[in-house]
């Protein structure tokens, strides 16, 4: 299920970082450091129709560290009534819900050491649901016991949120902010885990953005996040397929340039003090229509991590 | 001298119908009586001052009890807040069956797939206190008499083909299963009489709940309906699934007979106008299931129970091959039963599942019909099972696609054999007769063939027959 050659990989591939968690600029692998703070700017394939326009840093962005990128959060606010139809722009979040939910169920009933046949395995603990959109996350999780907070930068995504959470009582309960990750931080929230799915993709800087998720995770938590990778098949299929040939998304919702592979990201949870356990991937099969979870992490993938104790 | 037993219960087969949809799209089925006030759903079972179930089942016939023992057996949806809506005195009396009761002639063939599952749930050990029949030879026959086929449990490995159990004994034994269990379950002792979606909000068109009328005047609220309301389903009426297709028309006449020993062999005739049925019930007692055309039922309708009697002997035997030397006993009035029979699917709407008889009836040969039902019972259990263990709203529509796309081709597959086997045996065109004996003959002996032929019948496998 889990690719457990792959993380073998990660580690010693990341092993260095974890000697420099806290001084980065001692990192002895400087060359693909540097590779992961510019690559936004200049690793754009030429060919690239969606990356045609590269993002320009937010200015206000770089000394505030907020992880607000205005013109991704346009994306979402132009098509967020359409967050809980089925067949519309979130198609994909739709389909894949049950497999990756079925995958952060077994993680995280692991984790916590959990009963996964029981019907509420999550009761009593607190998850925070970051970037939640309308609530395809949020709603799943509550319902498997969870004390869920959802937060989202986009104001209109809480407000459908919380209207399609009102109609069923066990959903109603969660906890919808419009607000960032960076904000909960200094509020000084702890959550038992900490999900970011299909959201670092669209933040300013990833890094900082890990090390806000890291801080939100209480010692002995989880943090789990999911994205595409910044591979050719992801680019071929994320965005050609999906945006492109299928036109289940807006043209131009996904910036392939600002993809992470698996390693980058391992790396910037690392230094985030999040180690990361286990890696799967998600592939979609277009005979059937239905998600499974794999190995092949070349496409969409997810990362359950832990906190290593500080 | 043979005498009349039981009742003669006679069904229409008249229509062979596939289901089709009136109302496409998945959201919001809008149905009759639809309230427009949003109320906000508490925590407590209640949803404005209504109840609030998560799942109500329309229907507590043998294939709905099915649903809900399964649910409450299952460790994922043992704490779903169940309603079971229907007005049968049966389900609120829990009076016991007498084992010195003369036997129903309401029987069902019992596949050992079906049995499997109700051993899963702890209800077989209750069947096992009634009377029932194991069976562990089938033999069908050709009108002609020129072929047979004789069918035997061992040739699958397995020590019984199947075994016949009185309906009310299989309903009882759910009923005790689900008394045992650890259960939030409410039985509601009324019909349902309309049937609405909530209205949703624009931006959230899934999340609505069904709000269901009931004949005593109250109302409740459920995330997830299930029709299981037999062939006459209201449940499906209301929610715009129709029924159309192609017809032909049939009756059957349904009795017991005693037999002087012990008979462990199921046997099928079949006659020119439809085929003839003899199922081991237990205690020397059989079932018969006699399927004829409208004409020749109205005739028999009308006979005196002696000539009655005499027809279903010549039936029985008429010097073809050897048949269990059957003596007809007991008596009470005759009573016929009609019921349609349509063939529908398994289809799904948002927060509208049908199951058994209400998704499809199918001719009584080979003793499918039942089976199909709990087939989609215990299909339905666990795609619910599935879709709370990733925290779905049970009354999804995506989730219950999955049911249909189980079922569907499960059903569709029997519904075609046994429309197949009704079709071509009931027509009468002299050297085709001959020509289908000399196929049965061939099945006699072509074992791959034949087995696949039991393990279809008994439940076990999902591919067409003849693959
Ligand atoms: C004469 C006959 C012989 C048969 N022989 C065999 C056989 O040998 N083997 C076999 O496998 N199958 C046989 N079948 C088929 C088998 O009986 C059915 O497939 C089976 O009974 C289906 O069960 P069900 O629970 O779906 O429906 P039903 O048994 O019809 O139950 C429907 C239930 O719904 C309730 N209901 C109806 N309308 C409403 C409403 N509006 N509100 C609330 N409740 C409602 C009814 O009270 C009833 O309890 C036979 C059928 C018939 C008619
Ligand atoms: C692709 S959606 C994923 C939604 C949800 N997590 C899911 O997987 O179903 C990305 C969401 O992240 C939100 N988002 C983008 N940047 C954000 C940020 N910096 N902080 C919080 N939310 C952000 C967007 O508004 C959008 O709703």
């Amino acid at each position: 299920m889990v690719s457990k050659h792959l993380l073998t990989r990660l580690r010693t591939l990341t092993r260095p970082a974890i000697h420099c968690r806290r001084s980065s600029n001692f990192c002895p692998n400087p060359k693909f450091l540097h590779e992961l703070q510019s690559r936004r700017y200049s690793d754009a394939p030429q060919s690239s129709p969606a990356a045609s326009a590269p993002t320009p840093p937010p200015a206000s962005n770089l000394n505030s560290k907020s992880s607000l990128n205005e013109i991704e959060l346009r994306k979402f606010a132009a098509i967020a009534d359409t967050w809980w139809d089925a067949e519309g722009p979130f198609k994909p979040l739709h389909v894949m819900n049950p497999t990756r939910l079925a995958f952060i169920r077994s993680t995280l009933c692991r984790h916590f050491g959990k009963d996964p046949h029981c019907a509420r395995p999550f009761e009593g603990l607190k998850f925070v649901d970051v970037g939640c959109g309308g609530g395809i996350l949020s709603e799943p999780l509550a319902r498997m016991g969870a004390t869920v907070t959802g937060i989202d930068a986009v104001e209109k995504n809480m407000k459908i949120a919380q209207l399609h959470a009102d109609l069923d009582p066990i959903t109603s309960s969660i906890d919808y902010h419009c607000t960032t990750a960076e904000k909960l931080v200094e509020e000084q929230r702890k959550f038992d885990a900490v999900l970011a799915l299909e959201v670092i993709e669209h933040v300013a800087d990833p890094a900082e953005f890990c090390k806000s998720l890291s801080a939100l995770t209480s010692s002995g938590g989880a943090t789990l996040i999911s994205t595409i990778n910044r591979s050719m098949r992801a680019y071929a299929t994320a965005i050609i397929m999906a945006e492109y040939v299928l036109h289940w998304l807006p043209r131009g919702t996904h910036q392939w340039s600002s993809f992470l592979t698996p390693e980058e990201l391992v790396l910037i949870l690392q230094r985030a003090s999040i180690s990361v356990q286990e890696m799967a991937g998600f592939v979609y099969d277009p005979l059937t229509g239905r998600w499974s979870i794999s190995d092949d992490i070349s496409v969409n993938f997810i990362a359950y991590g832990t906190k290593s104790s500080e | 001298m043979n005498r009349i037993t039981a009742r003669r219960v006679t069904f229409n087969i008249n229509a062979l119908k596939l289901a089709q949809r009136t109302l496409c799209g998945g959201a919001g089925v809008k149905l009759s009586g639809a309230d427009s006030d949003q109320e906000i759903a508490d925590k407590h079972g209640f949803h404005g001052n209504l109840p609030m179930h998560d799942v109500a089942i329309v229907g507590g016939g043998m294939v709905g009890m099915a649903l809900a023992c399964s649910l409450a057996h299952k460790p994922l949806t043992n704490q779903l807040n169940v309603a079971i809506i229907d007005s049968n005195p049966a389900l609120l009396s829990g009076g016991c069956i007498k084992k010195e009761d003369p036997p129903d002639p309401r029987v069902s063939t019992v596949t050992p797939a079906t049995m499997a599952l109700f051993k899963e749930m702890g209800a077989w050990k209750y069947v096992e206190q009634h009377r029932h029949a194991y069976f562990d030879k089938m033999q069908v026959w050709d009108y002609t008499g020129l072929g047979y086929t004789r069918y035997n449990a061992r040739d699958i490995n397995k020590e019984v083909l199947g075994c016949v159990v009185e309906n009310k004994v299989l309903h009882k034994s759910l009923l005790s299963c689900l008394q045992n269990a650890d259960f939030q379950q409410k039985i509601y002792p009324c019909r349902l009489s309309s049937m609405a979606m909530q209205p949703s909000s624009s931006s959230s068109p899934h999340g609505s709940l069904a709000k269901l009328e009931l004949s005593d005047g109250n109302s409740l609220y459920a995330k997830l309906v299930v029709g299981s309301d037999g062939s006459k389903s209201r449940v499906k009426e209301l929610a715009g699934i129709n029924s159309t297709g192609w017809k032909y028309s049939q009756n059957a006449i349904i009795c017991t007979v005693q037999h002087t020993d012990e008979n462990r062999c199921a046997w099928q005739r079949f006659l020119p106008n439809g085929p003839i049925a003899l199922l081991p019930i237990g205690d020397n007692f059989s079932n018969i299931v006699w399927t004829m055309n409208p004409d020749e039922s109205s005739d028999r309708k009308s006979m005196s129970e002696v000539d009655f009697v005499k027809e279903v002997n010549s039936a029985l035997d008429n010097g073809y091959g050897p048949h269990p030397k059957s003596q007809l006993s007991g008596s009470s009035a005759f009573s016929w039963l009609t019921a349609d029979t349509t063939l529908s699917a398994n289809e799904c709407f948002e927060r509208v599942a049908l199951i058994g008889d209400a998704a499809h009836t199918v001719h009584p040969l080979a003793g499918q019909g039942v089976n199909m039902g709990f087939g989609d019972a215990f299909s339905l259990s666990k795609v619910i099972a599935e879709g709370i263990a990733v925290g779905s709203d049970i009354g999804e529509v995506t989730l219950l696609r999955r049911y249909e796309s189980e079922r569907k081709p499960a059903n569709l597959t029997m519904m075609a054999i046994l429309d197949g086997f009704q079709k071509a045996y009931s027509v009468d065109f002299g050297p085709l007769n001959v020509l289908r004996a000399a196929a049965f003959q061939g099945a006699h002996y072509i074992s791959p063939l034949k087995r696949n032929i039991i393990s279809y019948a008994s439940g076990e496998q999902r591919f067409p027959l003849f693959s």
